[in-house]
């Protein structure tokens, strides 16, 4: 521990720390622009600049360690001026653009400048100007509003992986360019939207849409895959502008993958507004009362075992809790929320969770991919894979297909057959995992696929029994887990999600009720009854349909693979039929 | 005036040739075992003792830097030699790498055994082309005569590999951090310190960096004593140097000089006095373009040396001087070294970056006279904003001249602006 003073305050911290986060430890506010506590230090804007006893310069916070003894000053004339005097030539080749620039109301060069800014130019010479770059379709530049503080080429090389921004040229003419113009092919890119401090990059499809003090804001929980993003939606009037991340340093620390933050624009498109019933091959809009009538008619001449139920990939679980009290009620025990087709194991819970958490992943030294493509499955979880290994030092096999990770890798097989030799030990990464202090494995949906997934699982069992090895499942659903937890499974000898859809074809199946199921399968003539709130696959096939509300629009519970429960937030209403039916009980309808 | 038998660089011209065989009959090479042999703290006491300060430009004591190397390392230790002399009006190294370059070889044997290097590097600039052939060739005789590579444990007593690289043309990349980060194929941006060089350097291990000048005298101060070393010059500021004249004098040259020679005399006696006589002398830039020039009733009784030059509010820099007669446009030639050090910027931190290419068009103003008054004081605290506030000295280097001229010469440039506004 090192013992200094800022300010006249006496402060103790770890030895090794910034001044800067001695002085955020002590609540004084140090304006900076380069600086992020999740990337590398660059130290290159010295706008973190204070004064330190015995230093005729002023020092960048940033970077300087403390020392024993050290006396700082942030509120100086020294410190004042050195940072009246980098804002005022960061602003010199700054275009000034505030009221046409998205940023404007969150930017930290706007802020800054208003807080330690002088106020007046000085600068009477023509401005730099930048030609624009071409940075992907989510990503809009404007270079001329760029400060060079190189966040976004940092976060591209060490959290995204893609060394495909750089700084190019030399002094004044420094540009932030992409390789060869192309677009980022980083499923992270978005965040550079949020790291850069000014308007320099910008989110393409909300450009000139809003201000952020039009914004209605509300925290809330991804649902596009199984991490369970920690979110925030803007909203205004009635529409979906953004959604950015919260941070939470669990899940997703401060990033959230595109699918995240830029799929949105999907909740206003082909929606279901009002019930559906299919009239004559057609399906024609209904009232509640229609739709339910027809449903309670049809349950009524069936028996409980024609019927079956499937949860689907983005059901909260309040939802399948629901449906699968009701079918208990009705005797139903066909039903399945595995609707990928990943028969996962469901005795106990620890079999189908991430068991190490997605924060412990960072602290593993040798993991083993099995059927997974964490990039794209769950683009969280591989921003900690790689944390590990630039971090950790971790190593990390891969049997499956093998693809670009953003992290080296040894790719041992694509036949999940090695998991025998390993498991043996006459595999070289058996060494590997011995040796390993924290092994951890990672188990893909795909593993549950076929045939070979009892061997899998015998396997990574014998891995676990023989390397202590964590067990995970890597899920693709946001809906998986807690469908798992509230047990929306067969009972007894009820059908699971193959023999469903086997017994629809045979006609076994009479009726099927698809809680937001839109796989593609026509259910030869099955009664099918669907409930969602797009007008997918599954809606197209319907006989009876009744619309729901998206995640943006209840409060609901979802379970992360983890097996962390988290709620959504209501940030704007459902559609107007929709919102008739809330708080109004289906149960007279369905008493037999 | 430095005796003849005092020279170090005895064949700074090229009267001689370059190559081992030569180099030999002038003693390099001689009893370098022997050197070794007597350890690497005895060696770094010796440099200690000498008093040599570094000859880059900052002046600081290299037995002190070479101290500064830890003693338990698990990592390798690296020497660089820093050859990329780019500071304008310096050519100082280029004698000693095309005419001497054996001196600079042995001196890197002394150094890397004396820091625990078993690699070092010469970091050589790009323009360099012919010099470097002529080091490379060196480089090559040595390892023949077994001085470096396989043979040298047995040949000099210590395992030393030397690699000569050559830089692309980036001032910059002659800053001790840019050069590594250049040496290692990165854009030579200079890096945060702490950790310093010798903490963390070259690949993140232990290094010492010097210029080829601080390496090349190692051998002589070790063969001549160290108390002959620190004989010459005044206190704290021993040894010889090698000056650059150059500019409005009638012979200009490279000489090896005593340490706290009068500026005149080391004009008037070597190189041919000043155009049209010292009193048509206007200003001199004494260590090359980034330290502050200095009138002529300052140079009238300067001594050139580091701390004297400093008390004079300039500095010996690399002792590269530039010499300006009555016939100058000063501001003129101030505002050429902005827009050079706007040009050499590399970019990193915002007040150079920015700071340099503003003040290059207050200068370029300035020239024209087509300014006002208080722009002077305007381009004076814009090169305050940026002096010290950098990660590198780039950023002071770049302020300095203007401040150096805005000091001595703030008359003459109002004089100009009140003459373009009538």
């Amino acid at each position: 521990m090192v013992k200094l003073v800022i300010d006249d305050q006496e402060i103790e911290v770890e030895a090794g720390t910034s001044i800067l986060k001695a002085c955020e430890a002590l609540k004084k506010e140090i304006p900076v622009f380069c600086y992020h506590p999740k990337l590398k230090v660059a130290g290159n804007c010295r706008m973190c600049l204070v004064e330190v006893d015995k230093s005729s310069k002023p020092i960048a916070s940033c970077v300087t360690p403390v020392a024993e003894g050290m006396v700082v000053h942030t509120k100086t004339p020294m410190v004042d001026d050195a940072r009246k005097g980098v804002l005022e030539l960061l602003l010199i080749n700054h275009p000034l653009d505030c009221p046409i620039c998205d940023q404007g109301g969150e930017c930290d060069l706007q802020d800054l400048t208003l807080n330690y800014g002088s106020g007046n130019s000085r600068y009477k010479f023509y401005k730099r100007a930048v030609s624009n770059k071409y940075m992907g379709p989510f990503i809009k530049t404007v270079m001329n509003r760029c400060i060079h503080c190189t966040r976004c080429v940092r976060f591209a090389t060490e959290i995204a992986g893609v060394q495909e921004i750089g700084t190019h040229g030399r002094g004044e003419h420094t540009e932030i360019i992409s390789y060869l113009d192309k677009a980022v092919s980083s499923e992270l890119s978005g965040n550079m939207i949020d790291i850069c401090p000014v308007g320099a990059l910008t989110n393409k499809p909300y450009a000139f849409h809003g201000r952020p003090w039009e914004l209605q804001h509300t925290d809330s929980i991804d649902v596009l895959d199984a991490v369970g993003s920690n979110i925030r939606i803007d909203v205004r009037d009635s529409e979906v502008l953004r959604i950015l991340p919260r941070i939470n340093e669990d899940i997703n620390e401060e990033w959230i993958s595109d699918k995240t933050r830029f799929a949105y624009d999907g909740l206003s498109c082909q929606r279901l507004d009002k019930p559906y019933i299919r009239k004559n091959g057609k399906l024609i809009a209904c009232s509640w009362d229609e739709a339910f009538d027809a449903i309670s008619k049809k349950i009524a001449k069936t028996n409980p075992s024609e019927i079956a139920a499937l949860a689907g990939d983005l059901v909260d679980q309040e939802s399948q809790l629901a449906l699968r009290m009701l079918l208990d009620a009705m005797g139903v025990k066909n039903r399945d929320c595995r609707t990928d087709g990943a028969m996962i194991p469901y005795d106990h819970r620890s079999n189908y969770l991430f068991n190490s958490t997605i924060k412990n992943i960072e602290n593993a030294d040798v993991i083993l991919l099995i059927g997974c493509n964490p990039r794209h499955e769950a683009t969280m979880v591989n921003a900690r894979l790689r944390k590990a290994v630039t971090q950790n030092n971790c190593t990390i096999g891969l049997i499956g297909e093998q693809v670009d990770l953003t992290y080296p890798y040894q790719f041992l097989n694509d036949d999940p057959s090695v998991l025998g030799e390993i498991a043996k030990g006459s595999h070289p990464f058996s060494k590997l995992l011995k040796s390993a202090k924290n092994p951890v494995l990672i188990l893909g949906t795909s593993c549950f696929l076929n045939a070979s997934s009892t061997s899998i699982l015998y396997q990574t069992n014998e891995l676990h029994k023989k390397f202590g090895a964590q067990v995970n499942v890597l899920h693709t659903a946001a809906g998986r887990v807690g469908g798992l937890d509230v047990g929306f499974v067969p009972v007894s000898d009820g059908k699971d999600f193959h023999q469903i859809l086997e017994s629809t074809i045979t006609s076994d199946i009479k009726i099927l009720y698809l809680l937001n199921v839109d796989i593609d399968t026509d259910f030869a003539d099955a009664f099918v009854i669907y409930q969602g709130h797009h007008g997918d696959k599954g809606a197209h096939r319907a006989d009876v349909i009744l619309p729901g509300a998206a995640y943006t629009e209840k409060v609901a519970t979802y379970v992360n693979m983890e097996g962390k429960s988290q709620q959504t937030n209501q940030a704007l209403l459902p559609p107007v039929e929709m919102q008739k039916k809330i708080g109004k009980s289906s149960e007279p309808y369905l008493k037999r | 005036m430095l005796k003849q038998q005092d020279l170090i660089f005895s064949n700074l011209y090229g009267e001689e040739s370059w190559s081992l065989k030569s180099a030999k009959l002038r003693g390099d090479w001689n009893g370098t075992k022997d050197f070794i042999s007597k350890g690497q703290e005895w060696l770094i006491e010796q440099v200690k003792a000498s008093g040599l300060r570094g000859r880059g430009g900052a002046g600081f004591s290299t037995g002190t830097k070479w101290s500064f190397m830890p003693k338990n390392s698990s990592k390798p230790h690296y020497l660089i030699v820093n050859a990329d002399e780019s500071e304008p009006g310096t050519c100082k190294d280029r004698d000693i790498l095309r005419n001497e370059p054996h001196k600079l070889l042995e001196g890197t044997a002394l150094a890397s055994c004396a820091i625990g290097a078993h690699v070092a590097y010469i970091y050589i600039r790009g323009e360099y082309f012919r010099e470097a052939e002529i080091l490379q060739a060196a480089i090559d005789e040595a390892y023949d005569a077994g001085f470096f590579g396989k043979k040298s444990e047995k040949t000099i007593g210590w395992n030393l590999d030397v690699y000569l690289h050559r830089g692309a043309g980036a001032y910059i990349c002659g800053e001790e951090s840019a050069l590594m980060e250049s040496l290692e194929g990165k854009k030579g941006f200079p890096r945060l310190k702490p950790p310093f060089p010798a903490q963390s350097g070259l690949y993140n291990s232990p290094t010492t960096i010097n210029n080829v000048e601080s390496i090349a005298v190692v051998p002589a101060i070790l063969r001549r004593s160290t108390s002959w070393f620190s004989s010459l010059g005044r206190p704290n500021n021993s040894g010889t140097k090698i000056f650059c004249i150059s500019g409005h004098v009638n012979k200009p040259c490279n000489v090896e000089e005593e340490m706290g020679i009068p500026l005149r005399e080391l004009i008037d006696k070597h190189a041919g006095g000043v155009r049209g006589g010292w009193d048509n002398l206007k200003a001199v830039i004494p260590g090359g373009s980034s330290v502050p020039l200095l009138p002529k009733s300052i140079c009238d009784e300067v001594l050139m040396d580091f701390d004297s030059l400093a008390t004079a509010q300039s500095g010996l820099g690399t002792a590269a001087v530039i010499v300006m007669d009555k016939s100058t446009d000063v501001i003129k030639a101030i505002a050429r070294l902005s827009k050079f050090y706007m040009h050499e910027s590399c970019g990193q931190c915002s007040p150079c970056r920015e700071g340099t290419g503003w003040m290059w068009r207050m200068m370029e103003r300035l020239v024209k006279g087509q300014a006002e008054i208080t722009d002077i004081d305007l381009l004076q605290q814009v090169s305050k904003q940026i002096e010290g506030h950098t990660i590198c000295a780039f950023g002071d280097a770049a302020a300095w001249p203007v401040q150096g001229l805005i000091r001595h010469f703030r008359h003459e440039i109002e004089a100009r602006i009140l003459k373009a506004v009538a």
